[in-house]
């Protein structure tokens, strides 16, 4: 049997609508159980010794005066981890180097960068564990540190590996190099292409990285017990990864690991990885306690993924009928201190969304004195798109043309080859770029000082392994077991709404919960826009097993041919001019009976989803600028985006405006702000400026449906596409508003202030 | 960490000079606390001073008011008749922070804190706030723009506390404001700050006028060339240029986080025009 | 070393608690009386997801000491429903889909309810710039202010 469902039109009664999510009620009165709120018996407090240098030889920890302080139980440094071989490894769909994962919880060699672990203790109160880190002696021998990309790449600067040999060039370099990995898409000629073009735009421009920003801190409780199980509760995007990625570094069967997650206070990519958790769970091993660890926010700052800052060049030729003959890109992006930044999704983003004969893109992977950057929503593709949009925009009134307009003639459709591999199928960027231009916010008017700017985004959404369970109760009433993680409450709505449509019930009869990992069977991360799509997929094709086997119960029941019992509206009725009649069972009465009939009824699905939807946005936005002290002001902003289907329209609208906001936040104010000594300066809320209320104004959203014709429902997923485009969205706008083509990032007053005072010292 | 609550003022006092120097004073502990939670402080003695009476009432004194030091921001915000008479020390008292911050902060703990930030001096400043102190050797008054010495250094005795400001008798015709720059609309550190207060006379002429910048020196400034620009006119686009350049002329910023020498400058010319402007409506408003 | 002895009303119970002179009201509420619905985000006073009622005024749990509860009345996000009533805000808020993963939420309610019981018929402004000291990361506030505001309509009996 065919695991992968493929679309069908039909009339529904319940995807689409608005049902109240089955969490709510926990999240609105403090019930629901975050990742800090979980608490054993005995547990001590553990915390983390980190490096205040960004990079430095550790030549020796002495713990001993730690381990001798009343209330310390236990302490680990790299002399408790495992050696990892320099080897990928795959966790379900992810490759990652153990090498790398085991040196990023706890340095071995070198502190690589400031916040880097170095040792960990648990202790009986939180006081007495920060006294116990002040007590670890670390004799470190400073070394020099680089944090900006281009330098990072020029020979001569300092080395974070030694063995570190710049992948993707031949012959293989002789020198180790910063440059972890370097590679190329492309397609046809860009030389070629550029000689033919009429107008050619070339732009350098310069990002910083930004974090994540979920409001809730990673935190964990681990649980060792003495015959060598591990039990673990922790706020993480994917309980499978979390336990294959701790069973690996502490060298534990995956049986072992029972990995129970928590309600998540926000990811967007952040919690991807492990942090503390196998530093817990190997604390709890020393110590024979539970041990819980929560981080500060300024560990969350020091010592987690942010996404990486870049330096990206684009170059675009077009000729003066508006169709573009040539792109190429060159995209540099910080890796932090071991390799693998999101440069590979970006360079496949960077061009997507246009149909394109001539392109290249080269893409370098570089490790530099910063903690190692982790996925943040559309990992790479707001860096990449942020010149490119900015490129096209300005083409754009060079030829001019309507930004939209110019857009739609060289728009990606069905049947376009991409640059790095497939060929699209139905995808809906053209129908996305026709609803931005028709909505009124397009053609509204501007007063003096604001601009208008649009920019549009892709992102490839995945699907990847995923299973369920959906077992029917004796009171008819379902519960489903998932185990692809909720983050933001529309997850669990939409599988029981799908469930429901399926079976031709009411949705409040399903509930759906999220199991521990010994429950199921592998399910990959809540990322890539995965979990509708894929835990959908798996929802449907269990619910249907279920649907098969109430027919073959009600067949044996009624004492009829199986082919005569058909399933609607909840409910088991004579197929219309079929071959028996029988009186309809409904779902509860086969229920009641299912134990004396053969058992209970149950479906479940184990996949690997395939055939994943493109999706596209097009964000417009109006700014306005205080010419006098630079201050950029979002006035109005709207968000056009095609999610395929939107099983829960108002958790769909949620995920636009979030991933804006996030986007609009990248654009004006976020980023790192490092010192010369390389020690980050502000890990804090205060200093790191994320959007506040009073910031925004209502983000106006208008989902297209463009149904994916590989599900079911027609589902795309949705998550990731806002945040791409609103720093270009912003930086056109600003060029409308005042003529200024911004190319860093944050677009800060005082950036933008110099930019205006040197456009005006230029003309006058 | 020994934690104490004095019901009057010279149990505090007594508590703090027996610290010799190792407590420190708990009003609202919007500053403290951070302070204690990083290591930055480390006293022995907290004296809570949110019982001494005296020290959190707003009261009618000499014709002008007597604000207690321990009176939280939401507090003084909520006084109607203070925000008619002040409304420009009313202005940086809401800036501090958020609505949660403003229910603990006060005046006092934002002066004391001593940041060159601080979002409620220089409007006490202009306003030619008076600092009334009582320690061991009894009571003393300052004003204001003398009281801070330094990022984070006042000059406080060992043992002595703010215990008031005393804000003198208003002129009729008289308005103040404070204007600050900050990249987000709330939440943020000033970049820089300006405080304007003026009197006009019966013919709409600045008769008095006092200017205080924060965020860009090593403590609040009053800059008596910037009042001068606007004493003797109507406080018309001529005299708010002269008040601007005064205002960037008098800066003596750093480069941080927050802002760059040159932003500060640029960019306290622009907030002291505008915060003059708003006093000047909030003073015609009594024409 | 000695603990604190803190005798105090959280919700409208009488309760009592050890803790260290350094330890936050947002610590012993979390780690002593086992009330975990007010979160730490920062620490800092920044985020505002540690938001309770102290004596009727809005506050940062992260900045005021374990110690100053002692004689006061404190609200937590634990006791806003009524038995198994929801509040107003909370019921809009599950309507509007006012939450997405739910760590701001608590926080966020107390700080609604504390303007609604000060200025029942708030402008979206007003609600924006009372809010400024909660974060969210995940809904750009947007279904938050509506779902203040609705919340607000029918509080006034609208």
């Amino acid at each position: 049997m065919s695991n992968m469902l493929k679309y069908e039109e039909k009339a529904l009664k319940i995807v689409g609508t608005r049902p109240l999510r089955p969490d709510g009620v926990d999240k609105v009165t403090g019930r629901a159980r975050f990742g800090a709120d979980y608490n054993l018996p005995g547990q001590l407090i553990g915390k983390v010794l980190r490096s205040p240098h960004a990079h430095a030889r550790i030549k020796s920890i002495d713990t001993s005066a730690a381990l001798a302080l009343p209330g310390v139980k236990a302490v680990v440094t790299r002399d408790d981890f495992a050696e990892m071989p320099d080897e990928l490894a795959a966790v379900g769909e992810l490759m990652i180097n153990f090498r790398d994962v085991t040196r990023n919880m706890m340095a071995r060699e070198k502190a690589l960068y400031d916040g880097h672990p170095v040792a960990a203790v648990a202790a009986t109160t939180d006081s007495v564990a920060q006294a116990a880190l002040a007590l670890i002696k670390v004799e470190y021998e400073v070394l020099p540190h680089v944090i900006d990309v281009v330098e990072a790449m020029q020979p001569g600067a300092p080395l974070l590996h030694e063995n570190q040999y710049t992948q993707g060039v031949k012959p293989r370099p002789e020198r180790a190099s910063n440059v972890a990995k370097r590679l190329e898409f492309g397609r046809g000629d860009v030389a070629a292409g550029f000689a033919a073009a009429d107008v050619i735009v070339e732009r350098e421009f310069n990002t910083k990285p930004v974090h994540q920003g979920y409001i809730e801190p990673q935190a964990c409780l681990a649980s060792y017990s003495a015959d060598g199980q591990a039990e673990l509760w922790t706020s993480t995007q994917g309980h499978f990864v979390f336990r294959a990625q701790c069973a690996k570094v502490l060298q534990m069967e995956v049986s072992k690991i029972r990995v129970t997650p928590t309600e998540i206070g926000g990811g967007f990519g952040g919690k991807n990885n492990i942090y503390n958790e196998a530093l817990a769970i190997a604390l709890s091993r020393k110590s024979n306690h539970p041990v819980k660890m929560v981080m500060t926010r300024e560990e969350v700052f020091r010592g987690t993924g942010p996404t990486p800052g870049a330096n990206v060049k684009v170059k675009l030729g077009a000729t003066r009928d508006g169709k573009i003959t040539a792109a190429e890109a060159e995209l540099n992006f910080q890796a932090g201190a071991f390799p693998g930044s999101p440069v590979n999704q970006a360079s496949m983003c960077a061009f997507t969304r246009y149909d394109l004969e001539n392109v290249r893109v080269v893409g370098n992977d570089v490790t530099v004195n910063r903690p190692k950057v982790a996925a943040y929503r559309a990992p790479g593709a707001p860096i990449a798109v942020f010149g490119v949009e900015s490129v096209i925009d300005e083409m754009a009134k060079k030829l001019g043309l309507d930004p939209i307009e110019f857009r739609l003639k060289n728009a990606a459709r069905e049947g376009t080859q991409t640059y790095y591999g497939p060929k699209f199928g139905a995808i809906g960027y053209i129908q996305t770029l026709e609803a931005a231009r028709a909505h009124p916010h397009y053609s509204a008017p501007l007063a003096p000082n604001q601009g208008r700017g649009v920019a549009t985004g892709f992102w490839f959404n995945i699907g990847n392994e995923t299973t369920c369970s959906l077992n029917l109760q004796e009171d008819g009433s379902l519960t489903l077991n998932l185990g692809t993680i909720d983050v933001a409450g529309g997850s669990r709505a939409s599988m029981a709404m799908m469930v429901a449509e399926e079976l031709g019930i009411a949705y409040e009869r399903v509930r759906p919960t999220v199991g521990d990992t010994s429950t199921l069977g592998f399910n990959f991360l809540t990322a890539g826009s995965r979990s509708t799509f894929a835990s959908g997929m798996a929802c449907v094709i269990a619910s249907r097993q279920v649907i098969e086997k109430l027919r073959q119960r009600v067949a044996k029941i009624r004492e009829v041919p199986l082919e005569a019992v058909a399933w609607k509206d909840g409910q088991a009725r004579p197929v219309d001019g079929g071959v028996a009649q029988f009186a309809p069972m409904s779902l509860t009465e086969v229920a009641r009976m299912a134990g004396k009939t053969g058992g209970t009824i149950a479906g479940h699905a184990e996949i690997n989803a395939q055939g994943a939807g493109p999706g596209f946005g097009a964000h417009i936005v109006d700014v306005e600028v205080d010419r006098q002290t630079g201050s950029v002001k979002i006035l109005r902003y709207t968000v056009v985006q095609d999610v395929g289907k939107a099983i829960h329209p108002a958790y769909v609208e949620g995920q636009m405006q979030g991933g804006a906001a996030q986007g609009i936040g990248w654009a004006l104010n976020e980023e790192y702000v490092y010192g010369d000594d390389g020690v980050l300066q502000n890990p804090g809320f205060l200093d790191y400026r994320i959007p506040v209320a009073s910031d925004l104004p209502r983000i106006d959203t208008v989902i297209v449906e463009v149904p994916n014709p590989n599900h079911p429902y027609g589902v795309r997923g949705c998550g990731e596409v806002p945040i791409i485009a609103p720093m270009a969205a912003i930086a056109n706008a600003i060029e409308n508003a005042t003529g200024l083509r911004l190319c860093e990032q944050p677009f800060s007053p005082p950036r933008v202030l110099k930019a205006l005072d040197q456009a005006a010292a230029a003309k006058g | 960490m020994r934690y104490e609550v004095p019901k009057t003022l010279e149990a505090a006092i007594a508590l703090l000079a027996g610290a010799n120097g190792r407590g420190r004073v708990l009003a609202g502990g919007t500053d403290l606390l951070i302070q204690l939670r990083s290591g930055r402080a480390e006293p022995e003695l907290l004296v809570d001073v949110k019982a001494i009476a005296e020290m959190r009432a707003v009261e009618a004194a000499a014709g002008g008011y007597r604000v207690g030091a321990a009176v939280t921001c939401m507090e003084l915000i909520e006084n109607e008749a203070f925000a008619r008479a002040w409304p420009g020390i009313v202005d940086g008292v809401k800036y501090i922070g958020s609505i949660q911050v403003k229910g603990r902060a006060t005046m006092g703990g934002n002066l004391c804190n001593a940041s060159p930030a601080a979002d409620s001096v220089p409007a006490l400043i202009a306003a030619g706030a008076v600092a009334c102190i009582a320690g061991p050797q009894g009571r003393r008054e300052q004003p204001v723009e003398a009281f801070v010495t330094g990022p984070g250094k006042t000059t406080l005795a060992k043992g002595e506390l703010v215990v008031s400001f005393l804000l003198p008798r208003r002129a009729p015709r008289s308005g103040d404001a404070y204007l600050r720059f900050t990249p987000r609309t709330e939440m943020d550190i000033a970049v820089v700050g300006a405080a304007v207060n003026l009197t006009l006379d019966d013919k709409g002429v600045c008769g008095s006028a006092r200017v205080s910048l924060g965020a860009v020196a090593a403590r609040a400034l009053l800059v008596p060339e910037a009042a001068a620009a606007l004493i003797g006119t109507r406080v018309d686009a001529v005299a708010l240029a002269r008040l601007a350049a005064a205002a960037s002329a008098a800066c003596k910023p750093i480069d941080d986080k927050r802002g760059t020498k040159e932003y500060r400058i640029k960019v306290a010319g622009v907030m002291a025009e505008r915060a003059a402007v708003i006093a000047l409506e909030r003073a015609g408003r009594q024409i | 070393m000695s603990r604190n002895h803190v005798s105090t009303t959280v919700n409208g119970d009488r309760v009592e608690f050890l803790c260290e002179t350094g330890q936050t009201l947002l610590e012993a509420l979390r780690d002593e009386l086992r009330l975990t619905g007010t979160k730490e985000g920062c620490g800092t006073g920044d985020c505002g997801a540690c938001s309770v009622m102290v004596d009727g005024r809005l506050v940062c749990s992260c900045l005021m000491l374990a110690v100053e509860a002692e004689g006061k009345a404190i609200e937590t996000v634990e006791g806003m429903a009524d038995g198994d009533t929801l509040h107003p805000l909370q019921r809009k808020f599950i309507e509007h889909a006012a939450l997405q993963c739910g760590i701001c939420t608590p926080g966020i309610l107390i700080a609604a309810r504390a303007l609604l019981a000060r200025n029942p018929d708030p402008t979206e402004a007003e609600v924006r710039f009372w809010l400024a000291g909660n974060l969210c990361r995940c809904t750009g506030y947007h279904k938050i202010v509506d779902a203040v505001l609705d919340a607000a309509r029918e509080m006034r009996g609208g």
